[in-house]
């Protein structure tokens, strides 16, 4: 097992380090920060002596160094908007993200097994129909459009739900939440349907059955466990997808989190925060990589023993 | 013992059938799919023909004209309303369509292409060089794609090509991935042996005996993913890191309009219908299309309507 | 398609204590996108405690289905249109799906064919063996677990209570079927049917598994069924036969009498086309053609276009299974010209 987590530990490092070296390369590309920092009227000592200050006249390698280091202390220098520490305002908004994306996927999750295998175990029934109708918009609905439609319908006709912003009680949370809620929730009963068709027509549901085990035991004992492992593998994809939703809700709701941060500092091209921002992003899918490659091995013992290269 | 769907039972109206069958008698069979074709030829033909109709009436500015209703008052422009600067809606939709498209149809070709090519190329050699495009697909794809799209956006100036290039990075792994399972899978048939025997080089055994096999898959997977790649143009427009004014797309409509929910609804809610329209009918077209380029689907196509659904209740494990 | 009634029921001598399962009738009908298909058709057969009657046929002559149909496991494509099958004297056919589980275990059980994919590829083997006791006897996780230790002992499982913590993949062809066998006998049910047990091992293990499958009848006195395509195993292990065709039993009796005297030309084809009977020199016998589909069954006897002694009257009529000598039938219109052989 931990030779399994080293391993994986390792591979997953290297979307990582390529994000940490893109970002760095960037850094460059969006042209000399000397002119992004400093008014245009600055004079050339001015420049050089910023320059000098922030270690930009020095050779790319140094810099990377540098760059390195700082990374591992999290300082990733300040806003322009602000003149915080980019660090301290992405670390105060990533809570805002986590609640809301944490708090989606597990709707998401419980929703889908339960409708997925509802739909799976009677096909064509009531339960068949609504996954299938749920999928379709899944893939075809625009969640920003989805959110606008929310706020016309609910906030400003019926007046039942707050347009905007974090503050007041639990429905603040629904709009957001429902919006960010279809793209996951849709993909994943269709996941868990077709894993749990499978599972249900395999011989060793016909087995479980021949030994006498009632439906919800065939249901939830073993085929369940056996549809867990490709509706895990969809699971990590989407939450790393919710990440493209949480900036559209973000910014249609005022959400202060991440999201947000991000558009705004884009607009603004205020960079230290953006590098931070994508950073941060960066080790949380990281982090959740290793997470559900964790989850996977403990489903299945064959994952296990059999590491991939 | 097990009776070939297709089979005898079948009456054949065009007499005795050889070999499968064609692909607009299996859309014809499928009321639905047909729909859905429909809609997406009249958006193709709007984006390419509806420039021409409509002149300068999507930029033309009547501050006169600000914020009417959708009504029949005032001519075909009139039909879906004005925008605050009195700019036809009607116009500037089918304006849009354009736009909308210029931007899908390229970034859905090119990741198509090159996505391909290189998964068949990993799939068909194997061992290192499938590793090291595997690998690739993975970094790109454990990167959030409006993530990548933001950052190289904030580098380099949002615009058409820039969109589509972007687009196109980011959806490359999922035909890489098709490509590659597939092929991997026939390169170990009789056929690409005996092909390999004869000393056939591998570019030309992989054009004339794995590109048709992969293809039809592929191509379905490209008309779902034109969805996605349109929802996540769409979602950079209405952020505003995408197409810019004077441009205009239907993400953009939606973010101008947004402002005017209030008073003008029809502004935000329209461009929305149309994105709406234009991904259903593709999602239903690649679902169309995934049980006819299916051997083993494809006859539920060519059943009598009322009992298309019954089989795939229990189409599963006949002994 | 008409429909056909069950074959009389060899009537039990007075006294003797009824099958411990008699199926009679027995039709299963399947759902295909071309229209319903009978895929097993008036089939009927008995078996008493501590016998064994094997079920003979080529693959796709039903009686797999014959088996899923009696447990009560049929795919949803098929469904049972008509019979009955007395378990212990008790129908089963008609129970409802919470009454078979109860059955399912302690009366009534199956060994499947494919022991890799009949065990659940992400459990532990001792939990799956000791799902019977906690299902059925309601034994708590622990108690559970030892008795599948036994178990597994019981089968000759080397270091049980080590094994107990692996998955089905972390064991051999012949260690799984083991398995699956201890599973179904876990209970110590009356009936027990084995659904082609030694298919997908090879011969040293198949022999191995069988002297399993015969010990543990020995020692439960359970009614076994055995099915499969294998004269073999029949000759060897079974006290009577029923043989089947197209989802027809076609000829039942003692294996020893059936065997040696076959009074039905399908019978007598499979026997032929072995070849330790096969003179020497001679080439070998085969059964001309192939088996119909179950969609163009032909309207008179199942087995004439494959029969060297079709007359008119196969083409007519189909044949019922009529008496041949004591406790034995064939469903043949001229099964007497055989017995002069």
């Amino acid at each position: 097992m931990l030779t399994f987590l080293r391993r994986r530990v390792v591979s997953s490092a290297i979307p990582l380090v390529f994000v940490v070296l893109g970002v760095f390369c960037l850094a460059r590309l969006t042209g000399n920060p000397v002119n992004l920092y400093l008014p245009l009227s600055a004079t050339p000592e001015q420049r050089a002596e910023f320059a000098a200050a922030h270690g930009f006249d020095q050779p790319i390698v140094t810099q990377l160094a540098d760059y390195l280091t700082s990374l591992l202390v999290l300082d990733f220098g300040e806003s322009l908007r602000t003149g915080q520490p980019a660090a301290e305002m992405v670390l105060a908004a990533f809570p805002a993200t986590l609640q809301l994306a944490g708090v989606t996927m597990l709707i998401a999750i419980a929703g889908a097994v339960l409708l997925g295998c509802a739909a799976a175990y009677r096909p064509n029934s009531l339960a068949d129909r609504v996954a299938s109708i749920l999928s379709m918009t899944a893939a075809s609905i625009p969640d920003f459009w989805f959110a606008i439609m929310g706020v016309l319908v609910f906030g400003v006709t019926l007046e039942w739900l707050p347009t905007s912003g974090v503050s007041g009680g639990p429905e603040v949370w629904i709009l957001p939440i429902a919006t960010l809620l279809i793209r996951p929730f849709g993909v994943l009963v269709q996941v868990v349907r077709g894993a749990m068709v499978t599972a249900l027509a395999a011989p060793y549901t016909k087995v479980a059955r021949s030994k006498g085990a009632s439906e919800k035991r065939v249901v939830f004992g073993h085929a369940l466990r056996n549809a867990a492992m490709p509706a895990l593998t969809v699971a990590g994809d989407l939450t790393i997808g919710l990440v493209n939703g949480a900036v559209v809700v973000e910014t249609i709701f005022g959400w202060p989190g991440i999201g947000k941060l991000m558009i705004d500092s884009i607009l603004q091209r205020d960079f230290a925060v953006l590098q931070a921002a994508v950073l941060i992003t960066a080790l949380t899918i990281f982090a959740l990589n290793i997470l559900i490659d964790v989850c996977y091995a403990l489903l299945d013992s064959r994952v296990r023993q059999t590491v991939p290269a | 013992m097990t009776t070939t769907p297709g089979g005898r039972r079948r009456r054949n109206p065009s007499g005795a059938r050889t070999g499968p069958p064609r692909w607009w008698t299996l859309l014809g069979g499928d009321r639905v799919a047909v729909c859905a074709a429909v809609v997406l030829t009249l958006v193709l033909l709007t984006a390419l023909l509806g420039p021409l109709l409509i002149g300068d009436r999507a930029i033309r500015q009547d501050l006169d004209a600000s914020l009417r209703p959708p009504s029949l008052d005032h001519g075909f422009f009139g039909l879906l309303g004005t925008d605050v600067l009195g700019r036809s809606v009607l116009a500037r939709l089918i304006e849009a369509a354009g736009t909308t498209l210029s931007v899908a149809v390229p970034a859905v070709l090119c990741s198509l292409v090159v996505g391909s090519a290189v998964g068949m190329w990993a799939g068909y050699h194997g061992g290192r060089r499938e590793s090291v495009a595997m690998r690739v697909a993975d970094v790109i794809l454990s990167f959030p794609s409006l993530l990548l799209a933001v950052v190289v956006l904030y580098v380099f100036e949002p615009s058409v090509a820039n969109l589509v290039l972007i687009l196109a990075i980011a959806r490359v792994p999922i035909y890489l991935r098709t490509a590659r399972a597939e092929s991997a899978e026939i390169r170990s048939r009789l056929f690409v042996d005996a092909a390999r025997t004869f000393g056939t080089r591998s570019g030309a055994t992989i054009v004339r005996h794995i590109l048709p096999i992969v293809l039809p898959t592929l191509l379905t997977v490209a008309t779902l993913d034109f969805c996605f790649v349109m929802l996540t143009e769409s979602s950079l427009s209405f952020l505003g890191i995408g197409i810019q004014p004077p441009e205009v797309s239907w993400g953009l409509m939606v973010a101008q309009g947004r402002q005017y929910l209030q008073t003008a609804w029809w502004i935000a809610v329209l461009p929305g219908v149309a994105i709406v329209m234009t991904t259903v009918s593709a999602t239903i077209l690649a679902a169309w299309a995934r049980l006819a380029t299916d051997p083993a689907q494809r006859w539920r196509l060519t059943l009598p309507r009322g009992r298309r659904r019954r089989p795939a209740t229990t189409g599963e494990g006949t002994p | 398609m008409t429909p056909t009634t069950a074959p009389p029921a060899r009537q039990p001598e007075p006294g003797a204590p009824p099958p411990a399962l008699r199926v009679e009738g027995l039709t299963v009908d399947l759902t295909t996108p071309t229209g319903e298909l009978r895929a097993v058709d008036g089939v009927g057969f008995s078996v008493h405690k501590g016998r064994t009657l094997a079920l003979l046929g080529e693959s796709g002559c039903g009686k797999s289905m014959t088996a899923q149909a009696v447990v009560g496991l049929l795919d949803p494509v098929a469904r049972v249109t008509g019979g009955t099958a007395h378990v212990n004297g008790t129908e089963v056919l008609g129970l409802s799906r919470s009454q078979r589980a109860r059955l399912a275990g302690p009366v009534l059980s199956i060994v499947f064919q494919d022991a890799l994919t009949a065990m659940n590829p992400v459990r532990t083997v001792g939990a799956q063996l000791a799902e019977p006791f906690r299902i059925h006897r309601g034994l708590s996780r622990r108690a559970a677990r030892e008795r599948a230790v036994e178990l597994m002992d019981g089968v000759g499982i080397p270091e049980p209570r080590a094994r107990a913590r692996s998955y089905p993949h972390q064991f051999s062809g012949g260690m799984r079927q083991r398995l699956l066998i201890a599973m179904a006998v876990a209970l110590e049910p009356d009936v027990l049917i084995a659904d082609e047990p030694t298919t997908a091992l090879d011969v040293t293990v198949q022999a191995q598994v069988m002297e399993l499958l015969a010990d543990l009848q020995a020692r439960q006195g359970m009614a076994l069924v055995l099915i499969t395509h294998d004269l073999a195993v029949v000759a060897e292990h079974a006290d009577e036969v029923a043989v089947m065709y197209a989802g027809h039993v076609v000829e039942t009796g003692p294996v020893t009498e059936v065997f040696t005297h076959p009074r039905h030309p399908y019978t007598r084809g499979l026997l032929d086309s072995v070849p330790e009977r096969a003179a020497k020199g001679r080439p070998l016998h085969a059964v001309p053609g192939s088996p119909p589909e179950l969609g163009s069954i032909p309207t008179g006897c199942v087995f004439q276009s494959r029969c060297p002694l079709a007359a008119d009257v196969c083409a007519a009529e189909r044949p019922r299974p009529r008496p041949t000598g004591p406790s034995r039938a064939a469903a043949c219109h001229r099964s007497e010209e055989l017995a002069s052989d």
